[in-house]
């Protein structure tokens, strides 16, 4: 990505996303306009859908589960200075890893041995359909992007012949797995707040959302605060500084390709331990592109993006109580904001910043200059 | 054909130029006269300000003040077309060719006689065959210029040129790549088109170049012109001393330097070829002592970049040997940059921003770089924050790093601080040998005292010091003896006492070549083009 | 081999190849002039939506065709906005356009037509209809390979002879104009053009334009010869197997032209090829034939049947040195 305008952090952070995302939201509403709803009554609605109920709030948490896992994807490659577009992919082979492991041991072990192994069987098969691809780069030459599109038709296709021929159930006319034994079901919110003592509506929204802030957490501490994480900033931003430096730039792309691709192996985790127990096709559903979104959305930082994460889980929340409320109006119209989003925060996330520094400057004068 | 022009108009008159970039003052009130159908050099070291003002003439940049006027008429450049209409052509030091395309279709770009290119490649080739016969200029026009020596290519940017009916030619540097057979080739050529009236204008910093084929000269230095001359009325000595010039001398300290000590690193014939198969290193031998700051003097670009980076490990050499800490190293184990670094090498870099800092750390991460894994920072793969954060502020203190912050972003430093940065973390521990690339470069004058200062701190307590630096008084300032490099070998070595201005003014512009040269820059090993040996880790 | 089936091969490859074809061209220009594109997945579903929309509503072919045209171009134009004039991350401003379109057309559909996203058939007189076929009854009639070769190559809709033609006119003005040897010339060293006086800029905008033409007429071929109506997604990552193909091709419309024909080929035989028996693998699944031209890329990219050198300056936006 261009280096940025040198904008006090406060605002690079802050108020450069912010405008960005009322950009897409204006031309989004203006669509919504021109359909012929109105986009503050879509708007109230939706924030209703997302947030005015205990079930309205448990599936906006659930989707933005998702969208964690591949937002923080995204984040960690763009850290390390690639573009990591295959987390649908990814993702997929994430939700197959986990899911072959439950279909093969799942009648012969106890939940505390399962569900782990599935964990980590979703973030190894991520992170082994990343690998490739940046291996690939790092000693082919490779362009990752390329290669990561493929690589995310790739995985589309084993999945359908997987659910088609091997694993399908005898007996299902939908291509599907069959169910997983209990032990492989990562049990559901509502479960867990049971034994808490406390009634909560039953929804997709699983444990797997633990698994997602601690995923963030560890994101935040690895990129921050560990060795391998400076060496991969390092790499990001100045590869001539990290060959100064020693490090070896070909070594730190594998690690950008490996964590990113264990993160979006991730979602296997929510979608298929904790959500349908079962594989069946397209479990992802975009969620790899949606984010990119997020990421962009979220200055590429785990706080950011799990913040993001929960204003697009709202939107896919809000927009599916939209699509029951409102005659006529369908999910796609966030999808649509979603694009939105990533042309205004990614882009074309330049052109608004020059014009936010010279407002900044009229503001401020003598502040933003350089010190010493 | 016209003969060469007898006309007392200059064919070419800048008065008044002006130019800043920013804080740097590139040229200031610049004059210069260029008769037509001569040869003009200009001359000077890197960032005296030759290349800018040849760029406002081809129409790169504009003045901020001053006019120009083409054979007496006063003309406005307002970019590359304008140039072109006027006249002026350019072959630039870094060739703009496309290497995927025929040298013919190299040529006409840009000026293609027509929408349909193989009608278009005919007419061009009678007009080219015409006039490589009238200049003797020979250009392979079907083959790929990827495919065409480095000599060759140079030809092709003349002929493109005077294809576009270029009278004024410029060229910057353009020996920088040749052998001694192609520059002499080269030479050739320029009398011959200045025979044919044409102007040349040649920006270069070889000083027997000059003496041997121009008219007049210009030496430019800090921006001025310091001498405006034909070249009948200068020599070789008079080029030297006007480049390198008389300039206050910064002080040497009061302390006498003790005697040097042991052998600290030794490295004996390194040799290093880039990519496209020029040898920009060849048969530098060197010694360092414990004690001692050698200074390594010379115009930018003739090899010392290249020499810091083998000795740091950032390079591996295509020749030659290194000893260091009872080891020794030959090119098919070269040291590594974090080899050299538990040697205890330091190096400051030439080119901090890119390469000794990462802008956007924060000054703190910036601080470690390199560093980062010594047993005091890290904890079984976690970084030891405190520890950085609190050896980032005493770093601060020591070397004066304003302000004092180590949370800030290194980006927001201006470079006179970023530089001491850099200093800090590298001289601060204490090194053995500490390389260092033009330290005070982009630095505001207080910090420069200040850097010297530890330079010399650093010798006192025993430490070995090289410094490369474009600056001939900082060298003077600092070394106890004195390395010249000049293209890619070392020219002379003189001990402190024996160094004068002219003396190092003409090792530097190459006056006196070193006896018995197997190897000169740019002579390039059988399979030229070819990438030779290893280049990088 | 039964002729019928050869030839009925051969022109359901053709057909099928023809989006992939005009996609593929357009991402030679563009690429070839520096500028990654792809949003060609985007551009092309947003132009088939247009032509549906605009034929159902007007009746006019040529309303409809142009309609698409212009959207294409408008969505190339926004691509230089942002990248060439802004330097925006041309990958991301690719992405950017693909999911919008993806919603975009959905959410229009559903608004205007109210069938789920998808729009009514488009009536008879705006879609096109066979060619040559007079041609073609008599080529039938040669012995032996008549009846094939007629089946193959005559009686399809115009847009195929017109995408093979364009293979050519593409080619022509890379290899034979001035326009296309600046063109090239840009995606190798834009500062060298930019030195000789062409504006670099002016050559992206025009490179994009054509782009924007050509999966323009990519996108209208969707509802005006293969399907009647827009289905939402109908695309189905074709845009991304014409850069597969592209690359394939090495970026030269002649070779991405035969990759087409290739990955066309693949799809059209997949449905036949079901159930085959290879003989070391035994039977060959569906998905693989599907998974093939992405396999293919990749291996290619991996350098591990030949090379394929992209433009020296693709995704790099051109910066003046100042």
């Amino acid at each position: 990505m261009s280096p940025p305008v040198e904008l006090p952090r406060w605002l690079d952070v802050a108020v450069l996303p912010a405008v960005n995302l009322l950009f897409a939201l204006l031309v989004a509403g203006a669509v919504v306009t021109l359909v012929g709803f109105d986009p503050g009554r879509v708007l109230g609605l939706l924030v209703k859908g997302a947030f005015g109920s205990r079930a309205g709030l448990s599936y906006t948490l659930y989707y933005a589960t998702t969208f964690v896992f591949t937002g923080l994807a995204v984040a960690v490659a763009i850290h390390g200075g690639l573009f990591n577009i295959g987390g649908e992919g990814q993702a997929t082979m994430g939700g197959l890893g986990a899911g072959l492991v439950a279909l093969a041991f799942g009648a012969h072990l106890p939940a505390w041995a399962m569900l782990p192994l599935m964990v980590l069987a979703a973030g190894l098969s991520g992170m082994a359909w990343a690998a490739v691809p940046g291996a690939l780069q790092a000693w082919r030459g490779s362009h990752v992007v390329i290669t990561t599109i493929m690589f995310n038709f790739l995985a589309a296709a084993l999945l359908s012949y997987l659910l088609v021929d091997a694993l399908k159930e005898p007996g299902n006319m939908t291509p599907e797995s069959r169910a997983f034994a209990a032990s492989a079901r990562l049990p559901g919110m509502h479960e867990a707040l049971a034994w808490l003592g406390i009634a909560w509506p039953r929804t997709p929204l699983n444990l797997s959302l633990l698994l997602a802030l601690a995923a963030a957490a560890g994101v935040y501490l690895g990129l921050w605060k560990s060795q391998p994480g400076y060496a991969l900033r390092a790499v990001g931003f100045a590869p001539d500084a990290a060959r100064y430096a020693g490090i070896r730039p070909q070594r730190l792309i594998m690690v950008s390709m490996a964590a990113s691709g264990a993160l979006a192996g991730m979602v296997g985790v929510n979608e298929i331990a904790g959500v349908h127990g079962r594989l069946l096709p397209d479990f992802v559903a975009g969620a790899g592109f949606a984010g990119i979104a997020v990421s962009l959305i979220g200055r590429n930082h785990p706080a950011g993006i799990v913040l993001a994460a929960l204003l697009f889980g709202a939107l896919h929340q809000g927009g599916s109580e939209l699509a029951f409320e409102i005659a006529g109006f369908s999910r796609d119209m966030v999808f649509m904001l979603q694009g939105l989003i990533v042309l205004f925060a990614g882009a074309m996330a330049q052109v608004a910043a020059p014009g936010l520094a010279r407002a900044w400057r009229r503001v401020a004068p003598a502040r933003g200059r350089r010190h010493g | 054909m016209a003969g060469p022009s007898m006309s007392s108009t200059p064919a070419v008159q800048m008065r008044g130029i002006d130019k800043r970039f920013g804080a740097v003052h590139a040229n200031r009130d610049v004059a210069i006269s260029v008769r037509a159908g001569t040869v003009h050099g200009i001359v000077g070291e890197n960032g005296a300000g030759k290349s800018t003002l040849m760029s406002i003439l081809y129409g790169f940049y504009r003045a901020d003040d001053g006019e120009i006027e083409i054979d007496g008429r006063p003309v406005t450049i307002g970019g590359s077309r304008d140039a072109i209409a006027l006249g002026i052509g350019m072959v630039h030091q870094h060739f703009m060719l496309v290497d995927t395309l025929s040298a013919l279709d190299n040529v006409m770009l840009g000026a293609e006689p027509g929408w349909r290119l193989w009608p278009a490649r005919r007419q061009v080739r009678v007009r080219l065959d015409a006039l490589m016969r009238d200049t003797g200029l020979h250009v392979d026009l079907d083959a790929r210029v990827a495919e065409l020596p480095v000599g060759e290519r140079q030809r092709l940017e003349i002929l493109k040129a005077l294809y576009r009916g270029a009278r004024i030619l410029i060229l910057d540097e353009p020996t920088a790549v040749l052998t001694p057979q192609e520059t002499e080739a080269l030479f050739a050529t320029l009398r011959g088109l200045r025979e044919r009236g044409t102007t040349i204008l040649l920006i270069t910093h070889k000083l027997r170049e000059i003496m041997a084929l121009c008219d007049a000269v210009t030496v430019m230095r800090g921006g001025r012109v310091v001498l405006d001359c034909a070249i009948a009325d200068t020599s070789l000595d008079g080029l030297a001393e006007a480049m390198v010039g008389r300039r206050v001398k910064l002080g040497r300290g009061a302390t006498p330097a003790a005697p040097p000590g042991a052998v600290l690193l030794r490295a004996t014939g390194l040799g290093w070829t880039d990519a496209l198969g020029v040898v920009r290193l060849a048969d530098v031998s060197l010694t360092l002592h414990a004690g001692e700051i050698v200074g390594v003097a010379g115009v930018s670009g003739n090899g010392q970049s290249e020499l810091l980076d083998l000795l740091s490990g950032l390079l591996v050499p295509s020749a030659g040997e290194m000893q260091i800490g009872g080891l020794r190293f030959a090119p098919a184990h070269w040291i590594d940059p974090r080899q050299a670094r538990e040697l205890r090498i330091a190096h400051v870099p030439e080119d901090r921003q890119r390469r000794g800092l990462v802008l956007p750390f924060d000054a703190w991460e910036s601080a470690v770089l390199g560093y980062q894994q010594r047993r005091r920072y890290d904890r079984a793969g976690w970084m030891r924050q405190g520890a950085m954060r609190d050896d980032c502020a005493t770093l601060m203190d020591r070397y004066d790093v304003r302000p004092r912050d180590p949370s800030l972003r290194t980006s927001r430093f201006s470079g006179g601080n970023q530089q001491k940065l850099v200093l800090a973390r590298e001289a601060a521990p204490g090194p053995l040998v500490l390389l260092v690339g033009q330290p005070t470069r982009g630095v505001d004058v207080g910090a420069i005292e200040f850097i010297h200062g530890r330079l010399r701190a650093m010798r006192d307590a025993g430490g070995a010091v090289l410094v490369v630096s474009s600056e001939l008084d900082e060298i003077l300032a600092l070394s106890d003896r004195v390395m010249v490099m000049n293209a890619g070998r070392v020219a002379g070595e003189l001990p402190i006492a024996q160094c004068s201005e002219s003396a190092l003014g003409r090792l530097m512009g190459g006056a006196a070549p070193a006896p018995n040269e197997p190897l000169r820059m740019g002579e390039r090993l059988p399979d030229a083009g070819r990438p030779a040996g290893p280049t990088a880790h | 081999m039964d002729e019928v089936l050869v030839g009925s091969l051969v022109a359901s490859t053709l057909r099928v190849s023809v989006p992939l074809i005009l996609c593929a061209l357009a991402g030679v220009l563009c690429e070839r002039a520096g500028v990654i594109d792809l949003g060609l997945e985007g551009k092309m579903l947003l132009t088939a939506f247009t032509t549906a929309a605009v034929g159902v509503t007007s009746g006019s072919l040529p309303l409809a065709l142009g309609a698409a045209l212009a959207v294409g171009v408008l969505l190339s134009m926004l691509h230089g906005y942002a990248c060439v004039s802004h330097g925006g991350d041309q990958v991301v401003l690719g992405m950017a356009i693909t999911m919008t379109a993806a919603g975009l057309t959905v959410v229009l559909g559903i608004a205007w037509f109210a069938q789920g996203g998808q729009t009514p058939p488009l009536p008879g007189s705006v879609r096109l209809g066979g060619c040559f076929e007079g041609l073609g009854a008599w080529v039938a009639g040669v012995a032996f390979v008549g009846p094939a070769l007629a089946l193959a190559f005559f009686g399809h809709n115009p847009l195929v002879y017109l995408a093979l033609g364009l293979v050519v006119g593409v080619w022509w003005l890379l290899y034979r104009t001035r326009f296309g040897l600046r063109l090239r010339a840009t995606g190798e060293n834009p500062a060298m053009v930019d030195a000789a006086g062409v504006s670099v800029l002016r050559l992206r905008y025009q490179a994009l334009a054509l782009n924007g033409l050509l999966s323009g007429l990519a996108g209208a071929y969707l509802v005006l010869a293969q399907n009647p109506s827009f289905i939402p997604h109908m695309t189905a990552g074709r845009g991304y197997m014409a850069l597969a193909a592209m690359i394939f091709g090495k970026w030269h419309p002649v070779g991405a032209l035969w990759a087409c024909l290739l990955f066309g080929f693949l799809d059209a035989a997949s449905i036949r090829l079901q159930g085959a028996e290879l003989p070391l693998l035994g039977a060959v699944p569906v998905q693989a034939i599907q998974a093939l031209p992405y396999l293919l890329t990749v291996v290619l990219l991996a350098g591990f049947i030949g090379r394929a050198v992209a433009p020296k300056a693709l995704g790099r936006p051109y910066v003046k040195e100042s």
